[in-house]
């Protein structure tokens, strides 16, 4: 064989193997794709068929919704005192301090509360619900309860979807109302702002649509953090380490999810 | 002769291309105990898991009272698995309750049985694998590893199934507390009068709780036959294994691989 044709082979070798882990990568994103789809699909239905859990739905109530209200409310609150703060040094040099309180009102019901209560909750719940599945899984806990008669889709996934899902645009609500708070404290007894005036003004430029709209992408939020905790956890890979793993790609996941769906559903309801 | 309780027929599952179960035949007959032996990584769990519908095989049938199992429907499935009991290995009890509402959990979810009576089957069943009625208050990660699998045990039995999963339920238990659970299988499976699949590599406890042994190696089942058979089986896989020997076909083969 000369030179030329080994070159040749190996060059045609490496173009192989290229196309080769090009090929695996891609049919392997597919498939966690379809994978991923499917189980949404199968958790979605369960939600909507009985046999229900009230009880269990109940304490995914408390622990998704009433448990998520001091880390939700905190960041709301210094959320809205720093918007006030930093609009006021950015406005006072174009003569716009009047505009404060509009702005504080429309960027923490429309964006501000939505996102953030999304991303904290997805710290908080996604994680928790990601290791709790992980390790029932891990343990057998998943298959004794398929054992005993019992679809683990109907009474592990759907209660939490179905929180999620109801208890963030309530959490929402909560913050959007702290969130305004903040920025009126700053306002009123940081930058002398006088109460009457600025809660006028949050109320002139207020409407309907901006707050609905911060609801619904709560509740899409809501829905993406629940379910990427219990499909990650639901597939956990073995031992501690599996779980940990797990817990990582819910968070990770979820967080990223409610980015790219902010922008989606804000082009959907404000364009 | 009767209709056999349970019977694979040349069942097959490869996860990716590792073929785990290479064409498996069983059968167990009603009332029987039967203890699948074998190492680790032969296909024991995956086997059993078979079986109980957790995994469904690539093909060959599972019948259980004659009826084709593998091609239930999901509704057909949840019947099925109230004639089932499980003692997962690990004991697989659900932490987030109570013991009482570990064993009732069966009872209460898919018998739709009240709570109240629920719990005192559950104590009954308690008292059967020897702990008090105390015990039922205390959680799973309270107890101790026999314990976690008394409980489980009696979570098994607590609705009276026809046939009775065992994944090594003598792991990680010390030498009496095995036999002690090696003596109440025994009595839990007569008392039912129940079916019972075990998987083991513990010999002790497949001596004592088997009717009949059958020794699962590399996804067949190579040798079956009654437990008195057991010691003079005249296969050289089944003496290595059941003498815990180095030497022998089973590791040569295995180098061999490797």
């Amino acid at each position: 064989m000369s030179i030329e044709t080994i070159k040749n082979y190996k060059l045609t070798h490496m173009a192989q193997n290229l196309c080769q882990s090009i090929g695996a990568a891609l049919l392997g994103f597919f498939q966690s794709i379809g994978a991923l789809a499917m189980f949404i699909g199968k958790a979605a239905s369960h939600c909507f068929r009985p046999p229900f859990y009230p009880r269990l739905i109940l304490k995914q109530f408390i622990d998704i919704g009433y448990y998520s209200l001091p880390v939700v409310g905190m960041t709301a609150l210094f959320t809205g005192m720093v918007l006030a703060l930093q609009s006021y040094t950015g406005f006072t040099r174009f003569n716009a301090e009047g505009a404060i309180a509009g702005v504080v009102a429309l960027s923490v019901t429309r964006e501000l509360a939505p996102v953030l209560a999304g991303l904290m909750v997805a710290g908080r719940v996604g994680a928790s619900i990601a290791a709790e599945i992980g390790t029932m899984r891990v343990t057998e806990q998943i298959d004794a309860l398929v054992t005993l008669s019992v679809n683990p889709f109907k009474y592990l996934i759907a209660p939490r979807v179905i929180a999620g899902t109801l208890m963030l645009p309530l959490l929402v609500l909560t913050a959007d109302i702290i969130g305004i708070y903040g920025g009126y404290i700053v306002s009123i007894y940081n930058l002398g702002f006088s109460s009457g005036s600025y809660v006028e003004q949050t109320w002139d430029i207020l409407t309907k649509i901006d707050v609905l709209s911060g609801l619904y992408k709560a509740a899409v939020f809501g829905f993406i953090v629940s379910m990427m905790g219990c499909y990650h956890g639901f597939n956990s890979g073995r031992g501690a380490q599996g779980v940990g793993t797990a817990t990582t790609y819910a968070v990770v996941s979820a967080s990223i999810l409610i980015l790219i769906f902010n922008y989606i559903l804000t082009q959907v309801f404000f364009s | 002769m009767s209709m056999p309780k349970i019977e694979l027929n040349n069942v097959k599952k490869s996860f990716g291309n590792k073929v785990v179960l290479d064409g498996v035949d069983l059968t167990v007959n009603k009332g029987e105990s039967m203890v699948i032996i074998g190492g680790s990584g032969t296909g024991k769990s995956v086997m059993l898991k078979s079986v109980l519908g957790l995994i469904t095989p690539d093909s060959g049938s599972i019948k259980i009272d004659g009826q084709k199992i593998t091609t239930y429907s999901q509704k057909q499935r949840d019947g099925l698995m109230g004639q089932f009991g499980m003692l997962f290995q690990g004991g697989a009890l659900f932490d987030s309750m109570p013991v009482w509402q570990n064993i009732a959990f069966g009872l209460i979810q898919s018998k739709k049985m009240g709570r109240d009576e629920a719990r005192a089957i559950a104590c009954k069943k308690l008292q059967q694998v020897g702990l008090n009625a105390n015990t039922g208050d205390m959680y799973p990660a309270e107890l101790s590893g026999g314990m976690q699998k008394r409980v489980s045990l009696a979570r098994a039995i607590a609705t009276n199934p026809d046939i009775i999963f065992f994944d090594e339920p003598t792991t990680g238990l010390d030498p009496i507390m095995a036999d002690v659970i090696n003596d109440l299988i025994v009595n839990c499976v007569k008392d039912l009068g129940a079916t019972a699949l075990t998987i083991t590599h513990d010999m002790a406890s497949a001596r004592k709780i088997a009717d009949k042994v059958a020794m699962i190696y590399e996804g067949k089942i190579i040798w079956s036959g009654d437990v008195s058979a057991l010691y003079d089986s005249g296969n050289s896989y089944v003496e290595q294994f059941i003498h815990g020997r180095a030497e022998g076909p089973i590791t040569k083969h295995a180098n061999f691989k490797a």
